[in-house]
């Protein structure tokens, strides 16, 4: 026993060895640099003498709005270079879109940054939308990167309020890559944009060399009208309103984990990538006042919930007994140690309604073959704002905040 | 839809109960404090919100049971200089990825192009060695007795197939020092434990007698899921309230009194005693680490490899030590939540998602509202 107190006492004479001149400031790159900031904005906030004498739950309140504040600054990349992490729809993503995308190129138009920009076009209202796909594999159970490239774009133009029109194909092709393939993945561009109601009527083609891509990434831009009287935007959302998802959350993620065959796991399930625009059509036909609509794609629910939270400035509360997960994502899920509220779907939307028509909202969807299983989740509140937090299945509570690693990299 | 193996331990009709028979063996005016060695606990506690069951007179302390949070920023200096060698691929578990080392993280260096790879577990990296047979592949291991019998398997295993180009950077710790060393620190007065389940499924529950006899508090090892760490705090609560001090097995439907021999003679065939081994916050603790037998030297990338083995101070302002120690709570530490965020972490406890100031804000950060039963005393 004396012998641990004494590696104790012998670790803080180590400590005591080190170079007494060095200060945090010294920390080498980004460290020395956020503690350098974290001081300055402690001067001129509590001092933290007055913060020892309060009682504890009021300390920890403190400490919490300070927390709160500090998340409030103008996001900034620390890293020198992007890791996976940026691309993962979580925190790191949505600091690099904001803090050099956005600061490059602000504009009234990009500045919500909904699924899609609107404009107005000669008397029309247009929405514009692009996205890339770099899943991996190519091909999985229920679609392929064709599919994605599709009904992703289209999803991003239906939740917009737009009715999808036109769509674009550019193609980054790896020297090597197989032709029939190709075909294979065209011909299901071809019937998806069909079932879809669009036409693909531009495109490029570039190729570069072996080891320089994965053998295909595709993007897509699509240009959508909006007919309807309707303004979304996840901002919109009041305390009150209900929050619904169209259908059993993380099937696409999940899947495309299992497809990669490096889990040894298998199930039967399939990727949930589909065309949203007639589900999307027959809400808004049974519901006026609807306040947002986002398709669950990378970072999944959670993600959508927090963006909700943040753009609007209010609470939401979830109830995890309520939200849909088939058991063979949650069984996967429980098994990777994963949260299905993180994980992408390709074929669900998340909506935001006045609570008065939640019911009539909940209806329309389950109309539709993709909205069957569409339930409220939660809602709307003032309390907490810019924090989502689930009731879960045990009980209790916690907060569902933007996730920060990356769980599983080239998902769509 | 019920899922059978989950859902029974996730029941709120049974924690509300729980709560209550809790609540009422807290004697008025006094305070408890129960520490859950496990990270693998932290975790739980939080994702299920399980505080809300609890009245305010008992406060769970984190303990150091956290194989990421541990690592001391040398180590993982090392690890990235092993992993920058000509030939090398490094391979780690996902939680290991974002820890910083004095020049940045597995990530950034992966960024950079040093060939980093993620594993599930160590005999994906034999995978890949075979795949590779002109490349060495280092598996960084990390972890108490619950991870090391895998390593040590995989170690036998790469031995048996003649695997030349395998080896394994051994950072195993063991839990026992750890845990005498916090009941060996002045700065903490603790009621009891709540002990780790993952690793008495490999030591049993033997081990623990030495906390119940010689400093008289109470231990319960513990499951995972949050039924089984409410009703280990109620067996402790009864203890308590009994005035005994006893190792008691809540986890039976997993952890054998006696252990895993199997797994234990595993380490015990491919692994050694440090004489001692730095934790982070913690310091150096005699005996409480695992280094790669001699008999397999040709798989210790430690003799393989120049390794620095310098000794790296942490940034002043990390308080890791203090939390690891149960000292102080997460939102205590001078830069949780501003200057160390899970985006930018600075210490170790804000990595891995079994560290405690991780687990806070991710999902504790926010006013806790108890149950009824927990507040009625």
């Amino acid at each position: 026993m004396t012998s641990s107190r004494e590696d104790l006492a012998s670790a803080e004479g180590l400590a005591g060895t080190q170079d007494p001149a060095r200060t945090d400031s010294d920390e080498p790159g980004w460290i020395g640099e956020a503690l350098r900031e974290h001081a300055e904005h402690e001067r001129h906030e509590v001092d933290a003498g007055h913060r020892r004498q309060l009682p504890l739950a009021d300390r920890e309140q403190q400490v919490l709005d300070r927390i709160d504040r500090a998340r409030r600054r103008r996001p900034r990349v620390r890293e020198e270079r992007i890791t996976m992490s940026h691309g993962a729809g979580g925190k790191a993503t949505q600091t690099l879109i904001e803090a050099i995308f956005l600061d490059a190129f602000r504009n009234p138009l990009l500045e919500p940054l909904e699924d899609a920009a609107q404009l107005l076009i000669g008397g029309s209202r247009i929405a514009l939308t692009t996205d890339s796909y770099v899943v991996k594999p190519l091909f999985f159970p229920g679609g392929n990167i064709g599919d994605l490239a599709v009904n992703g774009t289209v999803n991003d133009l239906s939740v917009s309020g737009a009715t999808p029109l036109y769509l674009s194909a550019g193609f980054i092709l790896e020297e090597g890559f197989g032709v029939a393939d190709l075909a294979r993945i065209t011909e299901t561009m071809r019937d998806a944009a069909a079932a879809a109601g669009v036409h693909i009527v531009t495109g490029d083609t570039k190729v570069v060399e072996k080891g320089k891509a994965d053998g295909c990434y595709i993007n897509t831009a699509g240009v959508g009208l909006i007919s309807r009287d309707v303004s979304l935007g996840v901002a919109h959302a009041q305390p009150g309103d209900a929050i619904i998802v169209s259908g059993p959350i993380g099937d696409h993620g999940i899947t495309i984990m299992l497809a990669r065959g490096e889990l040894d796991l298998e199930a039967d399930i399939a990727s949930d990538t589909a065309p949203l625009n007639g589900l999307v059509a027959g809400l808004l036909d049974a519901v006026h006042g609807v306040r947002a609509l986002r398709d669950a794609t990378r970072g999944g629910v959670a993600t959508i919930l927090n963006e909700i939270a943040k753009a609007a400035d209010v609470g939401v509360l979830v109830t995890e007994d309520d939200i849909p997960v088939r058991p063979e994502v949650r069984g996967a899920s429980e098994l990777l140690g994963i949260d299905p509220m993180y994980v992408a779907c390709e074929g669900r939307l998340v909506a935001v309604v006045p609570e008065a028509e939640a019911d009539r909202a909940v209806a329309a969807l389950r109309a539709h073959p993709l909205g069957e299983q569409a339930a409220v989740i939660g809602h709307v509140r003032a309390e907490q704002p810019g924090i989502v937090q689930l009731k879960t299945a045990f009980g209790g509570t916690r907060i569902v905040d933007l996730l920060v690693g990356d769980p599983l990299p080239r998902i769509c | 839809m019920a899922m059978r193996f989950v859902d029974e331990f996730r029941d709120a009709d049974k924690a509300h109960a729980l709560a209550a028979k809790i609540a009422a063996l807290c004697e008025p005016g006094r305070q408890y404090k129960l520490m859950e060695v496990c990270g693998g606990h932290t975790h739980t506690i939080y994702k299920h919100g399980l505080e809300d069951y609890l009245p305010e007179s008992i406060t769970l302390v984190h303990g150091p049971g956290c194989p990421v949070c541990v690592i001391p920023m040398g180590r993982v200096d090392d690890a990235m200089h092993l992993a920058a060698q000509p030939d090398v691929i490094m391979t780690s578990f996902g939680d290991m990825m974002r820890v910083p080392g004095s020049q940045g993280s597995f990530f950034d260096a992966k960024a950079q192009g040093t060939d980093i790879r993620m594993v599930y577990s160590p005999l994906d990296s034999l995978k890949i060695a075979r795949q590779n047979p002109d490349k060495r592949v280092v598996f960084m291991a990390i972890g108490f007795e619950t991870t090391a019998p895998s390593t040590a398997m995989t170690m036998l295993r790469a031995s048996a197939e003649g695997l030349a180009n395998f080896s394994v950077f051994c950072n195993h710790v063991t839990i026992i020092p750890a845990i005498k060393a916090i009941l060996d620190s002045p700065d903490l007065r603790l009621d009891g434990f709540i002990g780790p389940g993952h690793v008495s499924t490999v030591i049993g529950c033997r081990p623990y007698e030495f906390i119940a006899s010689q400093y008289a508090k109470p231990v319960v090892v513990a499951g995972f899921e949050p039924l089984d760490i409410l009703q280990s705090i109620y067996m402790l609560m009864v203890q308590l309230s009994q005035g005994r001090s006893e190792v008691e097995n809540q986890y039976s439907r997993v952890v054998p009194w006696n252990g895993n021999v199997v797994a234990l003679k595993a380490i015990g065939e491919t692994m050694e005693l440090r004489p001692y081994f730095e934790w982070r916050g913690l310091g150096f603790i005699s005996h409480s680490a695992l280094k790669v037998r001699e008999k397999y030297a040709a798989m210790d990338a430690e003799l393989l490899f120049q390794v620095p083995g310098v000794r790296v101070a942490d940034p002043k302002a990390c308080q890791c030590g203090e939390v690891l120690k149960g000292v102080l709570k997460p939102w205590e530490c001078k830069v949780f939540g501003t200057a160390c965020t899970p985006e930018t972490p600075i210490g170790t406890c804000m990595v891995s998602p079994e560290g405690a100031c991780a687990a806070y804000y991710n999902y504790g950060r926010m006013n806790r509202t108890r149950v009824p039963e927990a507040s009625r005393s």
